[in-house]
């Protein structure tokens, strides 16, 4: 039973990053329909924010070490803490959390440049052509965040208040040695709350009324005078965001470097592909379902029966799915079963 | 593509003889470039049998494969496992290179081709993605792992046992190794292996086959209307194409015996996608033109640093000099991909057919210049770029 436990509350975090980038993957097709090999790409970026704020927050100066007295040393103290002491350094353990204040404007920013400055000129070209160009953009974006912060994973540490475990047997009423670090729940919940926010914005908002419509049926609602391509802009510099934001939180738990986004984009367009493309509960239902299964299938237990099976779970799933229903597990009818 | 007659097939002789010419003077006309290296010739020669067969697959089929290293890896492990198996002779491995990735391409394929479009290429790179996770872990007794495979002095080598005491054996044809002759051997063996595989595919463009092939591309659906099951020729292309991988898999093995899992690594595939656009898709020279100038830029470009730089602009005022180094530098050495990324992206938006595109268009307003006149001179620059 802990096991079980164990491994859900795994697989919860690294799904919920595969959800919010398939999230913004789906909500990109769906409107646009475009296929964004650079999401991969928008979600380091995000990272790289928490990355450079926290570069920003540290700025030092150097001042003369007065607990070493045989000779002077010198230590670099960050601006931060010399003009505002304690709260100083309470704002740089704070980073990453702040950084999403930054990376929001930032996401947005490069969401529309992107879409303005070159998706648009894709939308009739094919998915081939899509996935090239964007591809292309991707490996501009990684070499400039290699140039900028060099090649190397750059760890980021969360709070000090939260970056213990959590002591989620006991509050389950299972054994106490079931512990889970705080970070990863707040990870999970932090996903939740910007799915929960997206699709509330789609659900009960005018705005997102009239984007759905858009999805629907795109030339009707162009005929009824909304200029449906600007708001279809700004859905995809809410998707850039949702990636971005799955990026800054990530960073504490896998130190941030050049390429994790490409490694993320490959799942998560087999996330995307398994839950059905253009659908978006399907998108994070399938986020969810294939964390949860990679981390069950990476015990001991189920790889002694299937040797590797860790590591082609997700790869296997998704055959299986394009080959039996192509629709993905909540497509729509119709809409890219070829 | 014209159709089957007498002056395009008079035609295509001319360019398989200035091809071969072209392949084989490489050693003459690419030293002006200072690429006349065998280690860099070989690459040429390897890459571009892989990007021609890539191009039977996309550029005939248009089915978007984003899993070819796959084949490219098994291609090297199975050469090398001959090595340790049979022989130090390099022919054992190339036909076993070649026949084991095509038997996986037969399987790849037959699944993968029940789905077209975004979904085909999901379940290629879903495949390779499987292969590359399975050499690095469960499959580490075949593939020994992120070491790679490797020679060893006790293999078994049931023809040619090495002989006590000697170091590493190397591998060889009927006693030449690849290091002979200044390192030209390895480069001929290539490079013949090369014109062999141009032609190969060139016969296919040709074919009623490779017209079925178009025809697919250009609508499918309506083939399946005309009563035309399309599935077995495109397995076909799809073997076809896997094989070339297997073969360019197993000479890069013969160059340097060598494999590893990072050559199954899905990145691997893309620049094999990489380099059939930016040479122009379903083009006969355009994949190989890409491969040669991405496999140049790749080792010229990234050879380059900041003192390298300043001795090129040196002829520049101080200022403007610091300013072009500074400019240039992110783009070379060590960030030649950001270089490649843009160049991609440019070929994409302002040229979809590639490097060839780019060509015709030219040869289209030279001759428009003109008025009139008509020039035949089509085949032969294409070929001598290659």
């Amino acid at each position: 039973m802990d096991a079980l436990v164990l491994q859900i509350l795994n697989g919860l975090d690294k799904g919920g990053a595969y959800a919010l980038i398939a999230l913004g993957l789906t909500l990109a097709f769906g409107t646009l329909g475009i296929v964004n090999f650079a999401h991969g790409a928008l979600f380091m970026l995000g990272a790289f924010c928490a990355v450079s704020l926290q570069r920003i927050l540290t700025i030092s100066q150097k001042v003369r070490d007065e607990s070493i007295t045989f000779f002077e040393a010198y230590k670099e103290v960050p601006y931060l803490e010399l003009w505002l002491g304690d709260t100083g350094t309470k704002i740089i353990e704070w980073s990453v959390p702040l950084s999403i204040l930054m990376a929001i404007p930032i996401m947005v920013l490069i969401g529309i440049a992107m879409e303005r400055g070159l998706i648009r000129f894709f939308y009739k070209r094919t998915h081939a052509e899509q996935i090239l160009v964007t591809f292309g953009l991707a490996i501009v974006l990684q070499e400039i965040v290699k140039s900028l912060f060099g090649a190397n994973p750059i760890p980021q540490s969360a709070p000090e208040i939260v970056s213990g475990s959590a002591n989620v047997g006991a509050f389950l009423g299972l054994s106490d040695t079931l512990v889970y670090p705080y970070w990863r729940l707040i990870y999970f919940t932090f996903a939740v709350a910007v799915i929960g926010g997206v699709f509330a914005f789609l659900q009960y908002t005018t705005y997102g009324m009239v984007v759905r419509a858009g999805m629907a049926d795109r030339d009707t609602v162009g005929l009824l005078g909304i200029n449906i391509q600007r708001r279809f802009t700004i859905v995809f510099a809410l998707a850039a965001v949702v990636a971005g934001l799955a990026g800054v939180m990530y960073t504490p738990v896998v130190p941030p470097d050049y390429h994790m986004g490409m490694d993320f984009l490959v799942l998560s367009f087999v996330v995307v592909v398994v839950g059905g493309m253009g659908s978006l509960p399907g998108a994070v239902a399938a986020g969810f379902l294939l964390g949860i299964l990679e981390s069950f299938s990476s015990m001991n237990e189920i790889k002694q029966i299937f040797p590797g099976i860790d590591q082609i779970i997700i790869y296997l799933i998704a055959v299986v799915v394009i080959l039996v229903r192509p629709r993905g597990l909540m497509g729509r009818k119709g809409v890219m079963e070829s | 593509m014209s159709i089957l007659s007498m002056q395009s097939s008079r035609k295509d002789v001319v360019l398989m003889i200035a091809f071969a010419a072209a392949v084989l003077a490489m050693p003459i006309w690419l030293e002006p470039f200072g690429a006349a290296y065998p280690d860099l010739m070989q690459k040429f020669a390897i890459f571009g049998i892989f990007a021609i067969g890539f191009n039977i697959l996309f550029g005939l089929t248009g089915y978007l494969s984003f899993g070819h290293a796959a084949f490219l890896g098994v291609g090297s492990y199975t050469a090398v496992w001959m090595f340790k198996l049979l022989s130090m002779n390099i022919i054992p491995a190339l036909i076993f290179g070649t026949l084991i990735a095509g038997l996986f391409a037969v399987l790849i394929g037959f699944i993968s081709l029940r789905r077209s479009g975004i979904y085909f290429s999901i379940l290629t790179l879903a495949f390779a993605q499987m292969s590359y996770n399975m050499a690095y872990s469960v499959l580490t007794p075949i593939t020994n792992g992120e070491t790679g495979l490797q020679l060893a002095q006790d293999d078994p080598r049931i023809f040619d046992a090495a002989a006590e005491g000697s170091g590493l054996p190397l591998p060889e044809l009927f006693g030449v190794t690849m290091q002979d002759f200044d390192g030209l051997a390895g480069f001929y063996i290539c490079g013949i292996l090369l014109i062999i595989a141009f032609y190969i595919s060139l016969r296919i463009f040709r074919s009623p086959f490779g017209m079925k092939l178009v025809a697919i591309k250009s609508n499918q659906n309506r083939m399946g209307y005309t009563g035309f099951n399309t599935r077995p020729y495109l397995l076909v292309a799809f073997v076809i194409s896997g094989m070339y991988a297997g073969l360019a898999g197993s000479l890069m093995a013969v160059t340097d015996p060598l494999a590893g899992a990072e050559r199954m690594q899905w990145t691997a595939s893309g620049e094999v996608v990489l380099m059939t656009i930016l040479g122009g898709v379903g083009t006969l020279i355009g994949p190989l033109l890409g491969a040669g100038l991405i496999k140049y830029f790749e080792n010229i470009f990234s050879a380059y640093n900041e003192q390298i730089l300043h001795d090129i602009f040196s002829f520049l005022p101080e200022f403007l000099e610091n300013f072009m180094v500074f400019i240039v530098n992110p783009f070379v050495g060590e960030g030649w991909h950001l270089t490649l990324g843009a160049l991609f992206m440019v070929i994409v938006i302002f040229l979809p057919g590639g490097i060839m595109e780019g060509v015709n268009r030219l040869i289209a307003w030279v001759k428009r210049d003109r008025s009139g006149s008509s020039g035949d001179g089509k085949a032969k620059p294409q070929a001598s770029e290659g």
